[in-house]
């Protein structure tokens, strides 16, 4: 179930991300989320994309170190509060997080977060429980 | 293993013959330098040291030193010991820490480099059948025509690529199905890791042994290297001021180097006092030429830090080892008092899993150094979270802190970033001006 994140390797380097974006760009992969953590001297790109093995390919072509995380992407309406419930599920079931982001879609009147937690396999059955939506690769795909 | 050698009489001949055969050269080779070099004639002088006084090998200690500073008060031709007519090559070195130094060849210097080369050769298990691929630089460099002569000489077909253009390099090894590689160890990893990357493993070539020297290489950079292109990896030793590779190498064992002493007579001695020490005792190796004749230097100190065995090797080889040296006088780097060696933190590295890809940036601010190494991140490594990668650059530099008494700050950067010179890795940057 769980949706796959790409991280990437990026240096504190002027032009670093570009580079990235570029190749994507010119490889047809669209990003559909990305979130980057960083310190002083290098960066952690994390990207949901719509093609991510064209992109694994071309990153790691021109040399970019790279890797599939496995992730939980959640759907949830676009209002106040849908988000806290949603990590209230899982503090109530006991579950470690990393790190979060979130992203919106275009046309409808969702929202969608990414969740980085210790075990995918029990937070997505937590999130079911609780009737929370979760999405797949092809969600991603047709976004 | 069956034992094969190049030179049978003289790799294998008794210790006692050999210092036999080192005293007669020694007393003519004396003679040679002091009648036609006399920037060394000024400094046996000096001494008062007249070539009559050496009777043979025992006496070599009275002798004086030359060390690359001497080189560079005498470059080009102040060492020279015979007529230019005589002379058919130059090589040097390349000029990174100064002047650069200019060694001559006669025919007869040129061929006995090339039997020691040989030497190596038939030591790695090479033959006639062979398949020799020389990816050593050729030209001002001494690696590339060395083991290039010495391939010629025990017949292997010889591939004369010179260093760089890897995808050529993979692309002559595997269509001609090379079987023994010359070249340096960070080069033969970097062509493991290209031929890995581009699907190969070690059982599709069929490659079986290395030649690797001119640079510093630790025994788990052996083994990643033996392990990455599936073959034995044989240790080489020389230095341009002596003639180049083939000074000294390894056999079978694996267990140091047999310096090929009928032609370079090796002592170890104290880099304070110069007093020679006894068989076994760690410090700063020396070598005498014995028979070279355009460029014979007499105890030249080689800044290499290394010791001596005598010990019986199983290869049958009597010829005197050297270990693979510990360091280089002035390789070595001071920081905050205390003396580190690059090839300790490689050790540290191969040791947690790393690739021995790093640099050491040394800098002093506020008159306190600075210590920080960069470390290239590994694929199997890499992962999302901030906090795991911060912990692995802190228990890098704790376990370097453990190796090298002082803590560094430890930087993991992207792979490759590290600028990888085909020939030799640029390993350490020392900012400081200390004057």
């Amino acid at each position: 179930m769980a949706i796959k994140q790409l991280t990437v390797f990026v240096e504190n380097k002027q032009g670093a991300l570009v580079t990235i974006t570029d190749t994507l760009a010119s490889n047809n992969v669209n990003i559909r989320a990305l979130s980057i953590a960083e310190t002083e001297e290098f960066g952690i790109l994390r990207l949901i994309v719509n093609d991510e093995e064209t992109a694994l390919k071309t990153l790691s072509d021109v040399g970019y170190l790279i890797k599939v995380t496995e992730v939980v992407g959640v759907k949830i309406g676009d209002a106040p509060g849908k988000l806290s419930s949603a990590l209230d599920v899982l503090d109530k079931a006991g579950i470690n997080m990393e790190y979060l982001y979130a992203f919106m879609a275009r046309t409808e009147k969702h929202a969608y977060v990414v969740l980085r937690v210790e075990d995918n396999a029990a937070a997505e059955s937590a999130l079911e429980a609780a009737g929370i939506h979760l999405i797949t690769d092809a969600d991603i795909e047709k976004l | 293993m069956e034992q094969r050698y190049y030179q049978k009489e003289i790799e294998t001949m008794p210790v006692e013959e050999i210092k036999k055969l080192q005293s007669e050269k020694l007393v003519k080779q004396v003679k040679h330098v002091y009648d036609n070099v006399p920037y060394y004639r000024n400094l046996m002088d000096e001494k008062g040291v007249k070539p009559e006084d050496i009777h043979g090998i025992e006496d070599l200690h009275l002798l004086p030193f030359l060390t690359k500073a001497d080189l560079r008060d005498a470059y080009p031709y102040g060492l020279l010991a015979k007529p230019l007519e005589e002379c058919v090559r130059i090589h040097s070195t390349s000029g990174t820490t100064g002047r650069r130094v200019v060694a001559f060849y006669t025919q007869n210097d040129i061929d006995l480099w090339e039997d020691c080369c040989a030497r190596a050769i038939v030591a790695a298990g090479g033959t006639n059948k062979d398949v020799c691929q020389v990816a050593y630089g050729y030209g001002l460099f001494t690696g590339g025509s060395g083991l290039n002569g010495g391939s010629h000489r025990v017949g292997c077909l010889t591939l004369p690529m010179s260093s760089g253009n890897t995808d050529r390099q993979i692309q002559f090894m595997t269509d001609l199905g090379a079987t023994i590689l010359c070249c340096t160890p960070s080069y033969a990893a970097y062509i493991g890791e290209t031929l890995k990357e581009q699907g190969y493993d070690p059982d599709d070539i069929p490659l079986k042994a290395g030649i690797f020297g001119a640079e510093p290489w630790t025994e788990e950079m052996r083994h990643n290297i033996e392990a990455t292109l599936g073959i034995k990896a044989y240790d080489i030793y020389g230095l341009t001021e002596t003639s180049g590779p083939g000074v000294a190498f390894e056999c079978s064992e694996q267990t140091g180097m047999h310096i090929n002493e009928d032609h370079f007579y090796a002592e170890i001695i104290d880099p304070e006092t110069g007093e020679v020490l006894p068989e076994g005792e760690k410090g700063e190796l020396v070598f005498t030429s014995l028979d070279k004749e355009a460029f014979p230097l007499l105890r030249y100190r080689t800044r290499d830090i290394c010791v001596l065995s005598r010990k019986k090797c199983s290869c049958g080889r009597t010829l005197i080892k050297m270990a693979k040296p510990m360091g280089r006088t002035d390789d070595m780097l001071i920081i905050r008092g205390v003396n580190v060696f690059p090839s300790q933190i490689e050790t540290v590295l191969l040791n947690e899993g790393y690739e021995p890809n790093y640099q050491i940036v040394v800098d002093r601010v506020n008159n306190n150094d600075t210590f920080e190494v960069n470390v290239e991140m590994s694929a199997d490594k890499f992962t999302d979270k901030v906090s795991e990668i911060l912990a692995m650059e802190k228990a890098l530099a704790n376990s370097m802190k453990i190796m090298l008494g002082i803590n560094p700050s430890v930087h993991l950067v992207a792979p490759k970033s590290i600028v990888r010179s085909e020939g030799k890795a640029v390993r350490v940057i020392d900012k400081r001006k200390l004057i």
